[in-house]
């Protein structure tokens, strides 16, 4: 016990005389803790999504025969599904959706009333999405369900009203328009009566040719619009979504994963190679020699930055062609994708020195490199109205002074034509370039 | 007169708040060799380092005629231990833009007597053998002045001897050397002047014999008398 007091004596007093280490140890896990609680203090929460309802309120309900269908109940069914954030125009939802403040919009157009009624033309609501396959994914699988269950309501209700006028043609009964009322006779009693008829006319009478194929129109439009009642049972979507996509074009969300992976490789490779090779110079005490003129702080990062670059872009170049062969890629944008995973990996790199200025040894490298790592991924995946408006935007300024996210837009644009483009994206890289490459020449400086 | 190769002129040094050198001046001739001895923490090292141009001055200069290099060998060993030895001479000796890069690593491997571990990779050698490369690669551009960081501090006597024979070569041939050593008869065998520093000043140049002159046994008595004398 006395050796184990004693060690532990040392090791406290250790950490204490490392102040760095022990800051990190106690903030480190605190700050991951902070956003998987942010994260979890809005789950299972529901998607933010503007929603935009035009139907006129003195529209919201429609009749078809006897039979009232009450649309604002197919409203109510999907907000089961969605927060509303209500809005009153359009373009206001646009730039909802826009600037990430929701997820998505949802738009109820002025005539889906009409259209249910019409039957020639299929009613719609109008969903739309800013391109990101992540907040898109999340929309469509909360919404999914819900409408499909809507769907199968109104169905129900359609059937009923359809059922009702199929009845009508084929038994016959009271029929009210405009306020009169009209007696159907009905198939099956025109078929008797016919029947009636042809059998009390003398057998060489002319009209028996004439009114004969009329009676077997009447039997066979009876015996099959009766079975028709089943198909119109099976037609279970009166409403169908319409998506819209408001900024380029939509990533799939296999496809988008396809640029995370790649991304992803490429800032681990590059990370943990640049830092690494560069706090090597300090660890074999050769960057004391280096310094006096042997070679120069810029050709000294550079090179370090380059060797991750050209490594880091290899393997994401080679990850890209191997999933290509198992994923549709479009192979005509190859050069794009060495574009997009050479900028992404430029930037990573001179993060990378930048990291790899600050530490004295390869391990302490790597340990740092990982811990930058994670929660810029994190950070980069969250989806726009996901968190709290506040909450966002620091996780928008975040992600855009790291390389991860704008590098994952410059591989995802390559790759699938995202918005926004690969030449914003690449931009955005050079600026970052710039601003960590002055950071590890400060860095080199200690 | 003899021609000065390397001078400082009232080298000082900060680190914070801390004085590491203060106000330390002197000249270096041609082929002369001068022994830094001091106490731990003297400020040897941070000497060697200004005149190395490793690190900067806080204030004053260091003075070397245009074009003449100054070699280093830096206290601890500054090589690549994933490299050969082979390897890390041919890479310094680039970096150096020696001439004729080959010859001069050949010539090095032979001085050194590590020819025959030169494909060898850095990382397997001794703390010896290390060394000995260490002070190949700072001696590889032949430089006009060596600065050596207690060059003799990891070898064995007979390793010793032959480093001191080397150094005493390349003295003759007119490279200056500046060396650090807290072996004071090694001062006194090797050196033709002494520098004696003790917490950041210098307070003694001259040459061994003066030095011996502050006690009455042997050069290291004289030396530990001379600080005690000097208030250290």
């Amino acid at each position: 016990m006395g050796a184990v007091r004693w060690m532990l004596a040392k090791d406290i007093r250790i950490l204490r005389r490392s102040p760095v280490l022990t800051l990190l140890l106690v903030f480190y896990p605190a700050a991951i803790a902070v956003l998987i609680g942010l994260a979890l203090s809005r789950g299972p929460g529901l998607p933010r999504v503007a929603f935009l309802n035009e139907i006129p309120p003195r529209d919201a309900v429609i009749t078809l025969g006897t039979t009232r269908i009450d649309t604002t109940l197919y409203e109510r069914q999907l907000f089961q599904a969605m927060a509303p954030v209500p809005v009153s125009t359009r373009a206001q939802a646009i730039a909802d959706v826009r600037d990430g403040s929701t997820l998505a919009a949802l738009i109820i157009p002025a005539d889906l009333p009409r259209l249910l009624a019409s039957a020639d033309q299929s009613a719609y609501v109008q969903v739309i999405y800013n391109g990101d396959a992540i907040n898109q994914s999340l929309v469509e699988d909360a919404l999914e369900s819900k409408l499909a269950q809507a769907n199968a309501e109104l169905a129900e209700q359609l059937e009923k009203v359809a059922d009702g006028y199929i009845d009508l043609l084929l038994s016959g009964g009271r029929l009210s328009f405009l306020g009169l009322n009209f007696n159907v006779l009905g198939l099956r009693d025109s078929a008797t009566i016919l029947d009636g008829v042809l059998h009390g006319l003398p057998r060489g009478s002319p009209l028996r040719a004439r009114i004969a194929p009329v009676a077997g129109f009447a039997k066979i439009a009876f015996n099959n619009l009766a079975s028709s009642k089943q198909v119109i049972g099976a037609v279970g979507a009166p409403i169908v979504v319409r998506q819209q996509i408001i900024s380029g074009h939509r990533t799939p969300l296999d496809y988008y994963a396809v640029a995370v992976a790649v991304t992803v490789s490429l800032m681990f490779v590059c990370l943990m190679l640049a830092s690494g090779t560069l706090a090597l110079e300090r660890e074999e005490n050769t960057l004391e020699r280096l310094r006096r003129g042997l070679v120069s702080p810029f050709a000294l990062l550079g090179e370090k930055a380059l060797l991750a670059t050209a490594c880091a872009a290899f393997v994401g170049f080679a990850m890209l062609v191997g999933i290509g062969l198992f994923v549709p890629l479009h192979w005509s944008r190859a050069g794009l994708w060495l574009l997009a995973v050479a900028g992404g990996s430029l930037a990573f790199a001179t993060l990378g020195v930048a990291l790899g200025g600050l530490v004295r040894d390869v391990r302490a490298a790597s340990l740092l490199a990982l811990l930058v790592s994670f929660p810029l991924i994190f950070l980069a995946l969250v989806p726009a109205g996901s968190v709290a408006v506040g909450l966002y935007d620091a996780i928008r300024v975040v992600s855009a002074i790291f390389p991860f996210k704008a590098a994952l837009e410059a591989v995802d644009a390559a790759v699938n034509r995202s918005s926004p483009g690969l030449w914003a994206a690449l931009g955005h890289l050079g600026l970052l370039v710039l601003g960590f490459g002055t950071l590890a020449r400060v860095g080199l400086r200690r | 007169m003899a021609v000065p190769t390397l001078e400082a002129r009232s080298l000082s040094k900060h680190f914070g708040d801390r004085v590491a050198l203060s106000d330390v001046s002197f000249r270096l001739d041609r082929g002369e060799v001068l022994a830094v001895i001091g106490p731990n923490g003297a400020g040897k090292t941070t000497l060697l380092s200004l005149l190395a141009g490793a690190a900067p001055p806080s204030t004053g200069e260091v003075i070397a005629p245009a074009g003449e290099r100054i070699g280093w060998v830096p206290q601890q060993t500054a090589v690549y231990s994933k490299l050969s030895v082979l390897e890390n001479l041919r890479l310094f000796a680039r970096l150096e833009r020696v001439g004729d890069a080959d010859g001069a690593v050949a010539e090095m491997l032979e001085q050194t007597g590590l020819r025959e571990r030169a494909n060898e990779q850095l990382g397997r050698l001794s703390g010896g053998n290390r060394q000995r490369v260490n002070i190949a690669i700072g001696l590889l551009a032949r430089p006009a002045v060596a600065l050596l960081d207690e060059p003799s501090a990891a070898l064995d006597p007979r390793q010793r001897e032959r480093l001191w024979r080397f150094i005493a070569a390349r003295a003759q041939a007119g490279t200056s050397i500046v060396f650090t050593t807290h072996d004071i008869g090694e001062a006194e065998r090797y050196a033709a002047r002494v520098l004696v520093l003790a917490d950041g000043e210098l307070l003694f140049s001259g040459s061994p014999a003066e030095l011996r002159r502050h006690g009455s046994g042997d050069i290291e008595s004289a030396f530990v008398a001379f600080l005690r004398e000097r208030g250290h």
